[in-house]
């Protein structure tokens, strides 16, 4: 062995040790423990409270609607995207004409996934710019404009879309699907693209309709990149913060209506119109994480179960 | 893997009866149909922002249907100076050529290491560093705050600093997608260089980084865009902390800030063109790398 292989591991991990650590791991940890304190802008030198922030996140009228619409994106996010995905990616992969070898994809498969990808590149902030301006409140707006030339819409009422209430949760979560989907879409189209085809061919002489290759053949063999994309969609639906701050009027907007934990967290340590609660924005640090955490350990410990081989 | 299934030998005309010939035409145009509809969906909302953005705002607000009459490069020269989109794509250049730099060195550094040598302790520092990749960022915002603010010569509202925070927040992917690439390579090459005498240093820079170039190509295109479209930690960290404190918002954050700004000045056109010029490196990378893009996205979610 050659000398001085110590101090080479030494050296090349230091560095990366260092701003992982520093950055990344202790404001984790530190989170954690400031999560027990009353530690605020007006109280820098903090107590130990126990899990007193816990109770009054518990009992926190405002928190708790942050917590359900976190949940609403939690449970629909996940499924509108991967069942549209999942569609899409059966079109392009087994939609082709079915003449010859049975099964194929369709023509300009690949153009189709260029296009269907791109949203999910783009920065929050181009969506963001995009998409308040479409569903502008006056007749600017292109939603309301079209609405209103057709005459599905008054021209003195428009439409509020993502000012009103009502509809603001839905048309996020439109956004979100709309950026999404082309990414989940190419993934399982590759996953499906690597099921060998004598399946699908063995599953038609057998007489399976397209739907019944979908359902018996294809989804199963999908399981696992199922399982990852829903855990990944998930983990995207808890966080939610750029969209919800960049779309809505007052960061949460809608008259709070589109609040989630995550711009909670932000609101209530840095936020303009309550003082820095830091400690109490750590529980509810804990709290998102929480989730995000027991979502990937469901994942890995009960839906990994045996892998298919083929 | 991305790759479409080699054309297979055509079957005997037999196995597939006629009737079938019908519902797999049927199905073919129901299938472009819907793929069809959902391609519009996704790009018209963005071409009609762009083609705004040649637009004057009397014909954006009036007509938001209308086509260009004339082009108006001008909303591009007032989006880069007066609303700022010139210093925040400079800012955003900055911090992620920087960062994604650092991200690089730093996790193939660690990842080799971690990957080719063994020592008492190398899981446990692997399994530190790929602990990070669950872990959402709202967990560590508000400490993070004041580790960059009181830390000795970083700072809030500093380059090198976000920088530094990119760098850390990158490290769990990139050491974890490079771990498994340097597993991958061959020892030998490695062993050969160190009989013909080279160091451990000179081993990882000269042979073992050209060698994993591929894995190296991915992963980076992954952090550019990545680092390219972060928001919270610029939103956190990058706010001016006095009048005499310079501007240094990043692309995203300052184009999220004038969009919600634009209600008061309503500047649109200027707002769409800055959009545009937001847009168009993303473009040109992901036209350019278009299937190093999607696999290495895709690939990596898998991983």
């Amino acid at each position: 062995m050659r000398r001085g292989r110590y101090p080479f591991i030494i050296s090349f991990l230091a560095l990366p040790l260092l701003v992982y650590g520093l950055f990344v791991f202790s404001p984790y940890l530190q989170t954690i423990g400031y999560s027990f304190t009353d530690w605020g802008a007006r109280t820098p030198d903090f107590e130990f409270i126990g899990i007193d922030n816990y109770r009054r996140l518990a009992a926190d009228d405002s928190f708790r609607g942050a917590f359900a619409n976190s949940l609403f994106f939690f449970i629909t996010l996940p499924i509108v995207t991967i069942a549209l995905a999942l569609f899409f990616a059966f079109m392009v992969n087994v939609g082709g004409r079915g003449n010859r070898a049975g099964v194929r994809g369709v023509v300009g498969s690949s153009v189709y996934k260029v296009i269907f990808f791109f949203p999910f590149v783009l920065s929050i902030a181009i969506v963001a710019v995009v998409w308040r301006n479409l569903f502008r409140t006056d007749s600017g707006g292109l939603a309301n404009s079209f609405l209103m030339t057709v005459g599905a819409v008054d021209r003195d009422h428009p439409l509020l879309f993502l000012a009103d209430p009502g509809t603001v949760k839905w048309l996020l979560l439109a956004v979100a699907v709309w950026s999404g989907t082309g990414f989940f879409m190419v993934l399982f189209s590759a996953a499906m693209a690597s099921i060998p085809r004598d399946l699908f061919e063995a599953a038609m002489l057998d007489g399976a309709k397209r739907g019944q290759q979908f359902f018996r053949v294809t989804l199963p063999l999908l399981r696992d990149t199922v399982s990852v994309a829903w855990v990944y969609l998930g983990i995207l639906a808890l966080d939610m913060f750029a969209l919800v701050y960049a779309l809505t009027s007052d960061h949460g907007g809608a008259h709070e209506a589109s609040r989630v934990m995550a711009t909670e967290v932000v609101a209530t340590g840095f936020g303009s119109f309550r003082p820095g609660q830091f400690g109490y924005a750590c529980a509810m640090g804990v709290t998102l994480a929480t989730f995000t955490l027991g979502l990937a350990i469901v994942q890995l410990r009960v839906l990994r179960r045996e892998r298919i081989e083929y | 893997m991305i790759t479409e299934a080699p054309p297979r030998p055509a079957a005997p005309r037999m196995l597939v009866p006629p009737e079938r010939d019908r519902a797999g035409a049927m199905l073919n145009v129901f299938s472009h149909g819907f793929l069809v509809t959902w391609g519009v969906l996704v790009t018209l909302p963005l071409l009609w922002a762009v083609l705004q953005s040649v637009r004057t705002d009397r014909e954006i607000l009036s007509d938001p249907w209308g086509l260009p009459t004339s082009l108006h490069w001008d909303n591009f020269a007032r989006a880069w100076t007066a609303s700022h989109i010139g210093s925040y794509f400079m800012s955003t250049l900055i911090v992620v050529c920087g960062g994604v730099f650092l991200t690089m060195l730093l996790g193939s550094m660690a990842a080799y290491v971690l990957a080719r040598y063994p020592f008492p302790g190398n899981r446990l520092i692997y399994y530190f560093f790929v602990a990070g990749l669950t872990v959402p960022i709202f967990l560590a915002l508000i400490p993070l705050f004041f580790v960059v603010r009181d830390t000795p010569g970083i700072g809030l509202n500093t380059y090198h600093g976000l920088i530094l925070v990119y760098a850390g927040y990158s490290l769990p992917f990139t050491v974890f997608f490079l771990h498994s690439f340097f597993r991958t390579l061959p020892t030998a090459v490695a062993e050969s260089a160190a009989v013909d005498g080279a160091g451990h240093v000179r081993t990882f820079f000269q042979v073992m980084l050209p060698m994993a170039k591929p894995g190296l190509v991915s992963v980076g295109i992954f952090n550019v865009l990545g680092q390219w479209n972060q928001f919270v930690l610029p939103q956190v960290l990058m706010q001016p902390r006095s009048g005499f404190d310079a501007d240094r918002s990043v692309l995203a954050q300052g184009l999220v800030a004038l969009a919600i700004q634009q209600g008061y000045r309503s500047d649109w056109s200027a707002l769409f063109a800055g959009m545009t010029i937001a847009m168009l490196p993303i473009l040109v990378v992901y036209v350019a790398f278009q299937r190093q893009v999607q696999t290495g996205l895709t690939g990596a979610t898998l991983k």
